[in-house]
């Protein structure tokens, strides 16, 4: 493992001293070298530590989750979200069914499981992160497939794609201007079409992913995050509706896709 | 920050309960959905007549009638420079082109905007950072710089809804994104002859 991590060292530094200009073809070049090795390998252990070990006023651990495919079933559960659940009455993404079983298996309380899901630039990784991380991991390989057989889950769809193409705030910025299009990218950034199958089933089979630039796992929550960040839209919040409804858009999308997650990303 | 995160609380609560509310309307989803962080604030998930028009899913039916008359409309708002001069100094006008910060929540409200032009246009051939959701606009100033020209495209910085309603760029005159000396830098980055934008490749 120590080799493992020296050896990333040396990969990340190579990388941050290329210059701006190296696009994605310099790196799939870096991702063909660094083969099946990805730095996400240490947050998948962390996430899947964390999944076993007793926490909160229960002292339970995440055992008696019920991630949709019984508790405690994790293999295969992340490539059915997002998805109903009925003893919550709501679709839910893997985020918010998180906290969801943190709360009410563990005892935690909502407001500090909530109050920071992604980590700042120069944090090691938060909690939510690892699970989602190792929980991706569990899919790896499995094909994509939301479940779309509640007519809750359809709405979520609906209201994903009109979310998709609601253009706001001042620079008039929608998912869509810059993710309707195949074949496009921003500066130096190739950019996936998400109303193609293709598209969607690229981004949506890469999140969670280890970003290079940051030395983090990021999650699709907080790709979501970013991406209104800079729509200049205000912030979104983990678990909200908007945020589960596009995420159905984007799994629906991607459905029959391979689930290629933990990713590695410039 | 303790109000925030009840905020966030109440509100995640609420729309794990309310999922067959969603056709109550949009606007109500995407209030409970965001939360205001610093420049970026809940007024901005309002639209206007134009985002409104433009923000119809692949394949809706469009009402062309409208449409036309909306582009009518921001034609007649367009505001020209007060004193006629379109034209300022190139090498600003290259700052503003390569900034892509101003308005996000993680930036300074105190810095001037950016235009962000290259995230989405080929400009100077020299720079091979740029976007390709736009058409490359190398070599511009070859269109000379006639009143028509110069008006056409201070219009389109204006405004580009003026000419190409629902157009994927920014309204950087008619938001405010960009001042009126910006946009007159910006113009002389595209029409001046000894702008990098009109030279030929190294």
């Amino acid at each position: 493992m120590k080799r493992h991590h020296l050896g990333f060292a040396l990969f990340a530094a190579w990388l941050c001293s290329l210059p701006l200009a190296a696009d994605d073809g310099v790196f799939d070049q870096y991702r063909d070298l660094m083969g099946d090795d990805n730095p996400a390998v240490f947050v998948i252990d962390e996430g899947e530590e964390l999944w076993f070990a007793p926490q909160g006023p229960e002292s339970a651990t995440l055992e008696a989750c019920d991630l949709g495919l019984g508790p405690g079933v994790t293999s295969g559960a992340y490539v059915r979200f997002p998805r109903y659940f009925a003893d919550t009455d709501a679709v839910m993404d893997l985020e918010s069914r998180l906290v969801h079983c943190m709360t009410t298996i563990q005892g935690r309380d909502r407001e500090t499981v909530t109050a920071k899901p992604y980590s700042l630039r120069g944090d090691f990784g938060t909690e939510i992160e690892a699970l989602v991380t190792w929980l991706a991991a569990e899919s790896e390989g499995a094909a994509i497939a939301p479940e779309q057989t509640h007519a809750a889950e359809r709405a979520m769809y609906a209201l994903g794609e009109e979310i998709f193409f609601y253009r706001a705030g001042p620079h008039d910025f929608s998912c869509a201007t810059c993710h309707e299009q195949s074949g496009m990218r921003i500066r130096l950034q190739a950019l996936p079409d998400l109303t193609s199958h293709s598209g969607a089933a690229e981004a949506w089979g890469s999140w969670p992913a280890y970003r290079m630039s940051q030395g983090l796992v990021r999650t699709m929550g907080w790709r979501l995050r970013d991406c209104f960040r800079q729509q200049r839209w205000p912030e979104l919040k983990m678990g909200s509706e908007a945020s589960i409804a596009l995420q159905t858009y984007m799994a629906v999308n991607a459905a029959g896709g391979m689930m290629t997650a933990p990713g590695l990303k410039r | 920050m303790k109000c925030l995160t009840v905020g966030i609380t109440i509100a995640l609560s609420a729309s794990m309960a309310t999922w067959t509310k969603a056709s109550d309307g949009i606007e109500a989803v995407l209030q409970n959905s965001f939360i205001a962080n610093n420049q970026a604030t809940m007024d901005r998930l309002e639209r206007d007549a134009v985002q409104t028009a433009c923000s119809a899913p692949r394949g809706t039916p469009l009402d062309n009638e409208m449409l036309a008359a909306l582009r009518e409309e921001r034609l007649n708002a367009v505001v020209l420079p007060a004193n006629g001069q379109y034209l300022g100094d190139w090498q600003r006008g290259a700052e503003v082109a390569g900034n892509g910060r101003g308005l996000q929540s993680s930036d300074d409200p105190t810095k001037p905007n950016g235009g962000n032009c290259y995230a989405c246009h080929q400009l100077a051939p020299g720079e091979v950072a740029y976007g390709t959701l736009g058409p490359s606009l190398t070599g511009y100033g070859a269109r000379g710089q006639s009143q028509a020209m110069l008006q056409y495209t201070w219009t389109k910085l204006w405004d580009t809804h003026a000419y190409n309603l629902c157009s994927h760029m920014p309204r950087f005159g008619a938001q405010g994104i960009l001042t009126e000396q910006q946009l007159k830098d910006v113009m002389a980055y595209l029409l001046d002859p000894a702008s990098p934008v009109n030279q030929a490749a190294e």
